[in-house]
């Protein structure tokens, strides 16, 4: 019976967020309010990413603090293409989940030889590599950014150019990258990454090749996120080194952690709290970082379940 | 009777510590191999060895004619090779069923499958059941491995070594801390399994030793001091002295 | 080859160096000895520099504001640990990240409340404000000079305080097998606080050094808190000794790589892709010497024993 009132808690929670989410432009279509639309877009962004990263840290246990390295590539996968005036829509993505791919496979397959402080250092480490790399490449923009004149093309059909089409665009991505997440949470695949976290040495013993299935899914996740940073380029048509300043990694795990990294929509709410938070706190004053800094901290020392725990937990008590 | 398993001159040294000290063993095919001796003698580091949780310092291992002295543990897991551990290793945030459908599923193929839902999966639901039944662990299948018994845990620990499917099973303590009746049972489940499985058993009960064993190994001081039938290490004068003679160690 | 530019070079790098390692030799111990995981070891270093200035306006002084900030950067280290680091310990590592994260986000905001957005100058006394002569036509700044020397200097002492005196050896214990110091009896609480506040008096002397050259700012910390974890990384966590030598190696390199890189390129590759592939290249090397090292030492040069 409890778990019945959870799941159906979760479900009306579910429905209610993509419903809302998908009326939305008409909403500030009506209102002439572009603003809303906007902040939800980045929201949606950065909750594809913040998920792609739970399923490394979350459900893998892999503590990468340098999963914006993937943003920042799939944004130049644009960026770059488009500065060269190519905007081939399918072309840019396939290039932007590629390139992250490949660098997951490259640096994963360093990092995840080693443990614990390590991995996190050294993930932050490659994502300051490429950080640097890129403000160092004069051509694009170096460390003032590169301006993206044209929006992916992806022909007639889907023409985000138009910014209501490019939220609907950006809002099916969000629930087809959550959707596939959880598929593959849920999988064999998904299982064996689960049971890594919990006990690598009994997953090797009962005979998993561990370091293999960890690769595979960082790259999964690296494949996501470079989708996320796609989009990210097309929303913002701007680029730059900052998107993945190391700081930018430490708030993508903070939406996962104040989301929850137990459940799929914890990184949405992560997402949606953190931008929402932003602005807020922005508007308030001048030094919010300190605000935001210290409700970091107190959700380490006292609420390690995030939002997602509290709606588990809020679902039991009804009952 | 062909060996299994021939370990020649197997070498670990843990900073000054000689755990292992030139292992020289054959264990027959489908025998119950008892390995005794104080604490400390390294007969874990011994277990680790064969299973490829520790590299060994020097020596070799052949399992069914292969060498396997530099194989990877899940490698070794998937030649038939599964170990239980002293100190219970669990995924104790996973369900019972969840840790036993693992080791079905790790020797089940390739796990590069994103779709289908794992836990509705037959194929391995079956079998792990099967197994739970087997070690005797009944009760709720989904309830979050840390909240069991010390027990439960450590008939969850056989229950996977099961379901790997082992020609060899090696059980490092699998009796520790459990009691009387408890022990038994888990005897009885012993020696119901013999059939088909080659066991090396590390036991301090040494009833359990006695009642199961067809040959028995001695260490001490990460040497072995005496291999034969349970009749001749009863008899061994050099056992008797550094072991067995022991009133202390008798008993516990 | 140039030589007055390649000898100036290496001394660029060996002062770099030994400023790195004074903020990465307190990062390894903690790492070492408490497993904790201090991503704000780079705010300390930031605020040791804004002390400094302060004093120094105040004091009028580039000596006293040093001699003032050391303590006092170790008192905002001690403070730290008490409310909050001190609670992180038994947690694992993602909630040490994620805290100390928050605290980068708390110290950034309080100093730009403070001291305001912009950077802050710290004038150098006349005495050092020169250069020296030290070799043939090799002129190089007084300043820089005494850096490299005081660097050096603390790298001896901490060499002899963690080699020959009971605490060092209880440090160098803990810091490479953790259940030693359990074992042993030692007040730990204190321990820790206590190297938790040499370390960032380390890292604020650090901060303090370099300020002068390049002025306190904000975020100052947050850039080289990463080539620390390189150092770490390469020197092998909580090894003193590694941490001096990745320290050192990991500045050559850059220097070198940033000064003579596209020279090297242009006998491989045709000189414009040579001038375009060399500051990217040279941005990147240090962290292509940890993937490197990573490979062959996957715990760095000098392993902790016992872990
Ligand atoms: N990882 C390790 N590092 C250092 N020393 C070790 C390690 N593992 C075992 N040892 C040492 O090696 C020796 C053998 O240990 P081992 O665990 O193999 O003994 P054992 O026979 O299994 O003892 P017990 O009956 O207590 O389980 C002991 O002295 C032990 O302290
Ligand atoms: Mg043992």
């Amino acid at each position: 019976m409890e778990k019945a009132t959870r799941f159906t808690l979760r479900v009306k929670i579910t429905v209610v967020i993509f419903l809302v989410l998908f009326f939305l432009p008409i909403y500030t279509g009506l209102t002439d309010n572009g603003f809303y639309l906007d902040l939800v877009n980045r929201l949606m962004i950065l909750a594809i990413a913040a998920a792609s990263l739970n399923l490394i840290l979350g459900h893998g246990g892999m503590i990468s603090f340098g999963h914006a390295a993937y943003l920042g590539i799939g944004a130049y996968c644009v960026g770059i293409p488009a500065y060269y005036g190519v905007d081939n829509g399918p072309l840019q993505i396939f290039l932007a989940v590629a390139a992250s791919g490949i660098f997951a496979l490259i640096t994963g397959a360093i990092c995840l030889r080693t443990k614990g402080v390590y991995f996190i250092m050294i993930t932050m480490a490659f994502t300051q590599m490429v950080f640097f790399g890129f403000v160092s490449v004069e051509e694009y923009g170096g460390d003032d950014g590169l301006v993206i004149d044209t929006r992916s093309n992806f022909g007639s059909f889907i023409n985000i150019q138009d910014n209501i089409n490019l939220y609907y665009f950006i809002l099916i991505s969000l629930i087809i990258c959550l959707f596939l997440i959880h598929k593959i949470t849920k999988s064999r695949f998904g299982l064996v990454i689960e049971g890594s976290r919990s006990n690598e040495q009994r997953m090797r013993s009962i005979g998993f090749d561990t370091y293999r299935y960890r690769l595979i899914c960082y790259v999964i996740a690296g494949c996501i996120c470079g989708y996320a940073g796609a989009l990210l380029g097309n929303f913002t048509n701007f680029i730059s080194p900052e998107m993945m300043d190391w700081a930018a990694s430490g708030e993508l795990i903070f939406m996962v952690i104040l989301g929850g990294t137990g459940s799929l929509l914890g990184p949405v709410f992560g997402a949606a709290a953190f931008v929402i938070l932003e602005e807020w706190l922005s508007s308030l004053t001048l030094y919010w970082h300190f605000i935001f800094g210290a409700l970091l901290i107190m959700v380490v020392l006292f609420a390690r379940g995030g939002i997602s725990g509290i709606v588990t937990y809020l679902g039991n008590r009804k009952q | 009777m062909t060996p299994i398993l021939k370990i020649s001159s197997l070498c670990k040294q843990f900073g000054g510590i000689t755990a292992t000290n030139n292992i020289d063993l054959n264990i027959n095919e489908g025998e119950i191999h008892a390995v005794i001796g104080p604490n400390g003698a390294g007969k874990t580091t011994l277990i680790s060895q064969l299973s490829g949780d520790l590299k060994a310092d020097k020596g070799a291992i052949l399992f069914q004619g292969d060498l396997i002295t530099n194989m990877p543990s899940n490698k070794r897991s998937l030649l038939g090779i599964a170990r239980t551990f002293q100190i219970t290793s669990l995924m104790l945030d996973m369900s019972t069923l969840d840790n036993v459908a693992l080791a079905v599923q790790a020797h089940s193929g390739h796990s590069y499958r994103f779709w289908q839902d794992a836990r509705q999966d037959n194929q391995l639901i079956e079998p792990a059941l099967y197994v739970l039944k087997q070690v005797g662990l009944l009760g709720p299948k989904d309830i979050i491995t840390r909240e069991l018994s010390h027990g439960e845990h450590r008939q969850l620990e056989i229950a996977m070594a099961l379901a790997t499917q082992p020609k060899l099973l090696l059980l490092d303590e699998p009796m520790a801390g459990m009691g009387g009746e408890e022990t038994q049972k888990l005897i009885a489940i012993l020696k119901r399994l013999k059939t088909g499985k080659t066991m090396i058993l590390i036991e301090h009960d040494m009833n359990a030793v006695f009642s199961l064993a067809d040959r028995i190994t001695v260490m001490v001081y990460g040497e072995i001091i005496a291999t034969g039938s349970p009749k001749e290490i009863r008899a061994n004068q050099k056992v008797k002295a550094a072991y067995l003679g022991d009133e202390e160690l008798q008993t516990c | 080859m140039d030589w007055v530019l390649f000898v100036t070079q290496i001394l660029n790098g060996l002062q770099l160096g030994v400023l790195l390692f004074l903020l990465a030799s307190g990062l390894t111990l903690i790492f070492g000895i408490m497993d904790f995981v201090n991503l704000a070891h780079g705010s300390l270093y930031m605020i040791g520099a804004y002390f400094c200035g302060t004093f120094t306006d105040i004091t009028d002084s580039f000596f006293y504001g040093i001699i003032l900030a050391i303590p006092a950067t170790a008192v905002v280290g001690v403070i730290v640990e008490i409310i909050i680091i001190r609670r992180l310990y038994s947690q694992d590592h993602l909630d040490h990240v994620l805290a100390t994260f928050g605290l980068i986000l708390c110290f950034d905001a309080l100093v730009h409340f403070a001291w305001g957005p912009e950077g802050m100058a710290i004038p150098l006394p006349a005495i050092l404000d020169g250069q020296i002569e030290i070799l043939p036509d090799i002129v190089f700044p007084t300043f820089r000079l005494l850096i490299i020397t005081t660097g050096l200097t603390l790298a001896i002492i901490l060499y002899l305080v963690i080699t020959r005196t009971r605490s060092g050896m209880l440090i160098r214990a803990g810091a490479s097998n953790r259940t030693m110091i359990g074992a042993l009896g030692i007040d730990i609480k204190t321990l820790f606080t206590l190297v938790f506040g040499a370390g960032a008096a380390m890292a604020g002397l650090a901060g303090m050094m370099i300020s002068p050259i390049t002025e306190a700012s904000i975020g100052m910390g947050n850039d080289i808190i990463i080539v620390a974890f390189v150092v770490i990384i390469i020197g092998g966590i909580g090894s003193v000794k590694g941490a001096f030598i990745a320290a050192i190696l990991v500045r050559f390199i850059d220097t070198m790589g940033r000064s003579f890189l596209d020279t090297f390129l242009k006998l491989l590759l045709s000189a414009e892709s040579a001038e375009t592939a060399a500051p990217a290249l040279s941005a990147m090397l240090i962290y292509i010497l940890m993937a490197t090292i990573l490979i062959f030492r996957p715990q760095g040069l000098f392993p902790p024993r016992g872990r």
